[in-house]
Formats: C-alpha cells, structure tokens, sequence
C-alpha cells in the first residue's frame, strides 16, 4: 500500500449544511435517467422516500404510496444533482450581492444539490468562529447541501498558516487563498505538510502574478489591439507546475482551481502522470467563451483567470473529456450592477454560473457534438469526489439528489430574471438549451420551476 | 459618422471625407474671421479625466470655431472628485443636451460607454492606451498634405513605446486603411504580443530605417520607465532616438508632440524641414472642426439639431452586463 493510500486525508469528511426540511416523499415517473457512474441509462421511474431514493424501476412498474407526490417526468431527464467545488456566497461581507439563501437558491435552480463556498469573504474564513457562524447560518438557510473551504493563510496573506487542524475540526471541507495565489513556495509547501494532521484537500488559485502583474484579459491579439494589459498563460500554467513539484515532493493532495490555459492542460497531464495527487476544475465560461468575446470591452466578460482563445477553449473540452480535467466548477463570482457598469479596467472580475453551467455546456459543447450527454452529466457533479465527498447516484439506497432537466426547452438567460442576487451573467441574453425543472437536494425538494399557463378566454 | 470612437469603425471613404472637409476648414483657418455658423446654438462638452493640452485646447477651439456653446468639464474639482461614477457623470451632463460629447479617459472603451448612456455623438478623445482617433486623422491630414498625393504604398515606421502607446495604436489602423505598409518598432519590452494581428510588421533594431518614407516617433514616456521595461533613457536614445545621422533627406518625421527632446528626438531633427510636427498641432483644430462637422451637421449619419441621433436609435455597442 503506497503512502497515498495509507492516508487519503486525515479526519472524516464534514457533512454538507442545508437548512431543515421536510423529507421529499416522491415518485418521479417516466423519466430518462442519466446516471453515468451508475450504468444507468434509460427510460425508468424512481421513488424517493424519506429523502431516500427507495427504488429504481422500469417506468410504469413503481406505484406511488399514499402520500407521494407524483412527478410525470416524461420528455425529462433525471440526473444525479451537480455538484459545484467553487462558489462566492460574498457572505459575510457583500450580502448586497450574494447570501447564503441567494446563492443556494441560484444553485438549485441551475440543478445542483451541492456547492463550495470560497473563503475571500470580508472577514475571510480563516478562523473557527468565522467558520462556525457561517455553518450556522446554512444550516439555517441553505437551500442546497453546502461546504465551506478555509483559508490556507491568515488574512489571506500568504505568511502565516491558519489553524488548519482546528478549522477542520469546525467543519472545513479543505482550504484555499483562492482569488489569491499562495505565492511562496515555502508557505504551499508548510501548508502540505500540515495537511498530514488536519487532512482536507488543497485549492489552489493559481497565478504567478509576476507575470500576470496588472492583467485585465488574456495576452494575445485582441488585448494587443485593446492597448488592455494582458494576463500571460504562463502565469497560470508554470505556478501549476511548480505547485504540482511541491505536492509531488511532499505528497499532498491538491485540487487545481479554474484551470483557463492549453499550457495548463499540459502541465495538469504532466503532474498526473508523475502520480502527482491532483485533480483539476473547469468553468462553464472557459469552456464555452473565448477572449473574442472582450472585443465589446463588456465588463461581463472580465473574469479572473480570464478568457483565452478558442485553441485554449477546445484543448480544455478535450481536456474535460478525457478526464485530465475532473470537473466541473462555476467559479460564480457576484457582483453588483454599479461595479460592473465602469471601464473595463477598473470593473472587477468575475461573474454568475449557477444558474447557467448546464445549459451553457449543454448548448455549446453537447449539442454541436464535443462531449456526449453522459461525460457533461458525469462532470457535472465529479467535483465532490474531488472534494473527498460521496457524489450523488441514483441508485437505491442514496440521499435523494437529483435533478429533472427538459434537454428540448429554450430560454433567453436573465429573461426570467435570476435567483442569485447578482446578474453579472457572461450568458445574459443568449438562447440556451436545456432546462432544470425540479432538484431535490440532500433529500428534499429544493427547487421547482415555476410555470405559469394563461389561457385566452 | 454617429461616433467616433475607434479607427477601427471607418471606411477608407469616411476617412476622406473628413479630411476633404477637414481641407475646407483649413481655407477657413487662414481667414482673418477664422468662424462659421455651423454649429451656433449647440452644446459640445469636454469630459476629460486625464490632463491634456494640446487635444483639449484644439477641441476647444474646434468647437469655438464652430459656433458651438462649450462646456469643459475636469475630473479635477468636479463631482467625479467626489466619487461621482462615469455613469452618473454621464447621465448629469446629457441632461443639457449636449450635440457632442468628447471624452478622454484613462480607461479604454470609456467612449463607448458614454455613447451607451447618452444620446449625444461621442468623440474618443483617448481611451486608456487604446485609441485617439482624432490624433489619427490629424497625422493622415498633415501626410496628405505634404505628400501632395494619395498615402498608397508609403512605407511608415512607428517607432518607441508602442505598448503604452493610444496613437500608435489609432496610427496603425488609419495608416494601413489608407494603404500604407506599416512596420512598428521599438524595444521588445515596449511590443504588445501579438501586434501584428492589426496588420503591421515589427522590428526590434533601427537597422532597416533607411526602407521608410514616414518616421512616426512616439513619445517616450517618462512615467513608463520604472521597472524594467528600459534599462536606462540612455540605452533607449543610443537604441532609438532618431537624429541627423538616421533621418534621411527624403524620409519624413512626425510626432505627436509633446516631444522629449534628447529622448525619442534629438534636437537637430526637430527643427528638420522633414519634420512635420509643428503641422500636425496646427492641423489639430481643422481636423476636430471636420469631426464635429461630420458627426453634427453634415456627415451621412450626423446627429439632428436636437442632439438627437437623425439615424435610427443606435443599438447598445455591446449586450449590457445587466
């Protein structure tokens, strides 16, 4: 047994915090269920009880008990429930544009049943209190299972380690600087060897800002012809590659946040096939936008790391496919209007994803043929495994986490409004493909589109 | 013309047109009564959040000699000192319904949020390191003059600090519209990645100088220098200063002025009868005057008497970040 194995993390995985609510007790009938990690793929019904998914049959075959709820699914898939590794909830701090109910709510109506918070709140989460008071208030509002991430170091300054081991005793999922590199080798490599007693995974924002300095977008044609100052691929992929040596010598286990670049894709399979203990996330953005889409100066599109260009794109779809990149994140980043309605280079970076990640990669890449169905699905909600969570299943027996998604319905984003409290959606105005019905998260209902129908007299 | 606000939005014949124009105020100009009516009874306003000379005082006199009522309005000592968003800047101002507004902004595409949120024509007065439009056409002007013939097939060479450079970048998009070969050079640090998707060569050294018909010397700018993107000034003259010994008889110099004599320019070539950089500050007011002409009175999409848009209502420049 390798000294991997012998220690995949130290301490138990933290449970997920959502508020109480009564268990769903329901039969989805008639649906197609997508289960990839399961083998699961056809038409079926699924009864959940208790919160529970109590069966699985062939459709038509499960009766609902008196009590049940009944869902005709029919036209609709079932998925297990995504699962988002990166969220800003900005709370505390900005409640002005995400709290925990906003932002939960926001990831149950794009499907998801779990999601990370990021600590660069103000105050950020780098102590036990701070962690607790944010674990209370989940409890109390959260519509989805939610996690929370601590910071690596004090303030997020990049010295000093926080109480890594007590902030995993109060419940941190693992920890990151994220919105910040760790920029010193010799604090990463203090953090990964602590991460022996207090166990939880490392997340890391990686950027080398020596180069990427005071970057707005990407570095290459457009910001040449913008006079905007570029944020170099290097900068992402060679802080990638020397994290990746750190944890490698010391054999921690790390997680690489919104990778952006094909230099990063390379340096991403390099440390995988040293046996480098490290997973990989990709946004929805980068894997549908490309720094063409700066050309309008639109502040929506300023994000950090920013849009590359469309071999980036492709090498990153590519990247997802094979599994070199593990999952999907959002990095959903609110902002409020008046920050976002400046020039270009003072706007802050950033934008929502909750509410669109499906859809978008659903329309982008399913549809015109870059990834099957089963992939995006299975992607979609691999990040908690990366997270050392159990992803969500179908299978009888599971936390009922799921969600109903119409793969034929069109919508214009921001045209219903949004359920996060910000809507700095890079999307805003497209037409998308596919639409979240229903989610059950941790076993109760927590998202229902609302339909209304007027009949002409 | 509804706006001006990059080189990128004109066709060679919108090009013409405003310099043509630009050659009837030049008539104008040499008038002992340098106004015309155009304009009387209409508002431009200056919005200019950088301290500028010679750009604010030639839209000034543009405007003057247009007739136009003016308002200059300042970052400094204005509500935008008092934390005043752009947004609110703009929308406080369009309530005196200004025909034009002309704004320079340290930040690019602050024009084209302007036009966003006001009704008024915009003029790119300088955005961040992006774009000045007018200085462009200017430069085109002052070429077209002395050259006595259409810029086909010259040969211009944009020399120094091209990264931090709005007129270089204006420069390479109008000189290459009007069919001349464009190389751009300077020191490496100072050569945006990738510049060469505008259309232009790059070269590192001096050394092919002698091919160009037209040296463009830009301003280097002291305020750049920290860090290490020069080692030294006195790397930079020995590297790029263009003196007697590299300007040849036959080439022409510009430079948008103000110049650091000793720098980018050594005194001798200044004061060069190929240097034509006195014209070009003086062909600043007629070539703002044919500007504001076009926008306001008598280009193909000029903005009504109003100062309303005549065309129909323009669309957002981009889907807003609502």
């Amino acid at each position: 047994m390798s000294a991997a194995e012998a220690r995949p993390s130290a301490g138990a995985a933290p449970a997920l915090d959502q508020r109480p609510t009564p268990p769903a007790q329901a039969l989805i009938r008639g649906a197609h269920l997508l289960d990839p990690r399961g083998g699961l793929d056809g038409p079926g019904d699924v009864l959940v009880r208790d919160g529970r998914v109590a069966e699985v049959g062939a459709p038509g075959t499960l009766d609902a008990p008196a009590g049940c709820e009944v869902v005709e699914a029919e036209g609709l898939h079932a998925f297990p429930g995504f699962f988002d590794p990166h969220v800003h909830l900005r709370t505390p701090g900005r409640e002005d544009e995400e709290d925990v109910a906003s932002g939960t709510r926001a990831a149950a109506a794009g499907g998801y049943c779990g999601i990370v918070a990021m600590p660069n709140t103000d105050p950020v989460v780098d102590s036990a209190p701070v962690l607790r008071s944010l674990r209370d208030r989940a409890r109390a509002e959260a519509h989805v299972g939610t996690a929370f991430l601590a910071c690596v170091t004090r303030g997020q300054r990049g010295e000093e380690l926080t109480e890594m081991a007590e902030l995993r005793d109060a419940g941190a999922l693992g920890f990151t600087d994220d919105g910040l590199p760790v920029e010193r080798a010799g604090v990463l490599r203090q953090a990964l060897q602590y991460q022996r007693l207090a166990g939880g995974v490392l997340c890391l924002h990686e950027e080398d800002r020596s180069l990427s300095g005071a970057g707005v977008m990407h570095e290459g044609a457009v910001s040449a012809g913008l006079g905007l100052a570029g944020i170099p691929s290097v900068s992402e992929s060679t802080a990638i590659a020397r994290d990746a040596a750190i944890a490698g010598y010391e054999d921690g286990r790390v997680h690489v946040q919104h990778v952006s670049a094909r230099e990063s894709v390379l340096a991403v399979e390099q440390a995988k096939r040293a046996g480098v203990r490290l997973t990989t996330e990709v946004t929805p953005h980068h894997l549908t936008l490309t720094d063409e889409c700066v050309r309008s100066l639109d502040t929506g599109y300023k994000m950090n790391p920013p849009l590359r260009e469309e071999a980036d794109r492709l090498a990153l779809v590519e990247a997802l496919r094979s599994g070199t990149i593990d999952c999907v994140g959002t990095d959903h980043a609110p902002h409020a209007r008046e920050e976002k309605e400046q020039p270009f280079e003072v706007a802050p970076m950033g934008v929502i994803g909750l509410e669109t990640a499906f859809a978008s990669l659903y329309t982008e890449l399913v549809q015109p043929g870059l990834l099957e169905l089963a992939t995006l699905v299975e992607r979609m909600s691999a990040g908690a495994r990366v997270l050392d969570l159990t992803p969500p299943a179908l299978s009888p027996g599971s936390p009922a986490d799921l969600c109903l998604v119409d793969l034929d319905a069109t919508w214009e984003v921001g045209e219903p409004g949004y359920e996060s409290r910000s809507a700095n959606s890079c999307f805003a105005g497209r037409e998308l493909t596919g639409r979240v019905r229903m989610t059950v998260a941790g076993g109760a209902v927590a998202y229902r589109e609302r339909t209304f129908a007027i009949e002409a007299v | 013309m509804r706006h001006l606000l990059s080189i990128a939005d004109l066709r060679r014949d919108d090009i013409e047109r405003v310099l043509d124009r630009a050659e009837s105020f030049a008539e104008v100009s040499g008038r002992e009564i340098k106004k015309v009516p155009t304009l009387r009874g209409r508002t431009i306003i200056n919005l200019f959040y950088e301290s500028s000379t010679r750009t604010s005082s030639s839209f000034e006199l543009a405007a003057k000699r247009l007739s136009a009522d003016l308002l200059n309005v300042k970052a400094q000592g204005s509500a935008v000192d008092k934390g005043e968003s752009l947004k609110d800047t703009v929308h406080t101002l369009s309530a005196y319904d200004p025909a034009a507004i002309v704004i320079r902004s340290p930040h690019a595409g602050a024009a084209e949020l302007v036009a966003r949120w006001s009704p008024a024509a915009v003029v790119n007065a300088g955005d961040g390191k992006r774009e000045h439009p007018t200085q462009a056409l200017l430069d085109l002007f002052t070429l077209r003059r002395r050259a006595g013939r259409p810029l086909d097939g010259l040969n211009v060479w944009i020399v120094g600090d091209v990264l931090h450079s709005r007129v270089a970048r204006s420069g390479i998009l109008a000189f290459s519209r009007m069919g001349c070969d464009v190389t751009v050079c300077g020191p490496p640090t100072l050569i945006p990645r990738a510049i060469e998707s505008l259309g232009c060569r790059v070269r590192y050294s001096l050394d092919d100088l002698a091919e160009a018909d037209v040296i463009y010397a830009l301003r280097m700018q002291h305020e750049r220098m920290g860090g290490s993107l020069v080692p030294s000034l006195r790397e930079y003259a020995a590297r790029y200063q263009i003196d007697a010994r590299r300007l040849g008889a036959n080439q022409l110099l510009m430079h948008p002025g103000p110049v650091n004599r000793g720098v980018e320019l050594d005194a001798a070539v200044i004061d060069s009868p190929q240097a034509l950089i006195s014209e070009q500050v003086e062909s600043g007011v007629v070539v703002r005057m044919a500007v504001l002409y076009d926008l306001l009175a008598g280009g193909p999409d000029a903005h009504d008497r109003t100062g309303r848009s005549s065309g129909a209502r323009r669309a957002p420049v981009a889907p807003q970040p609502a």
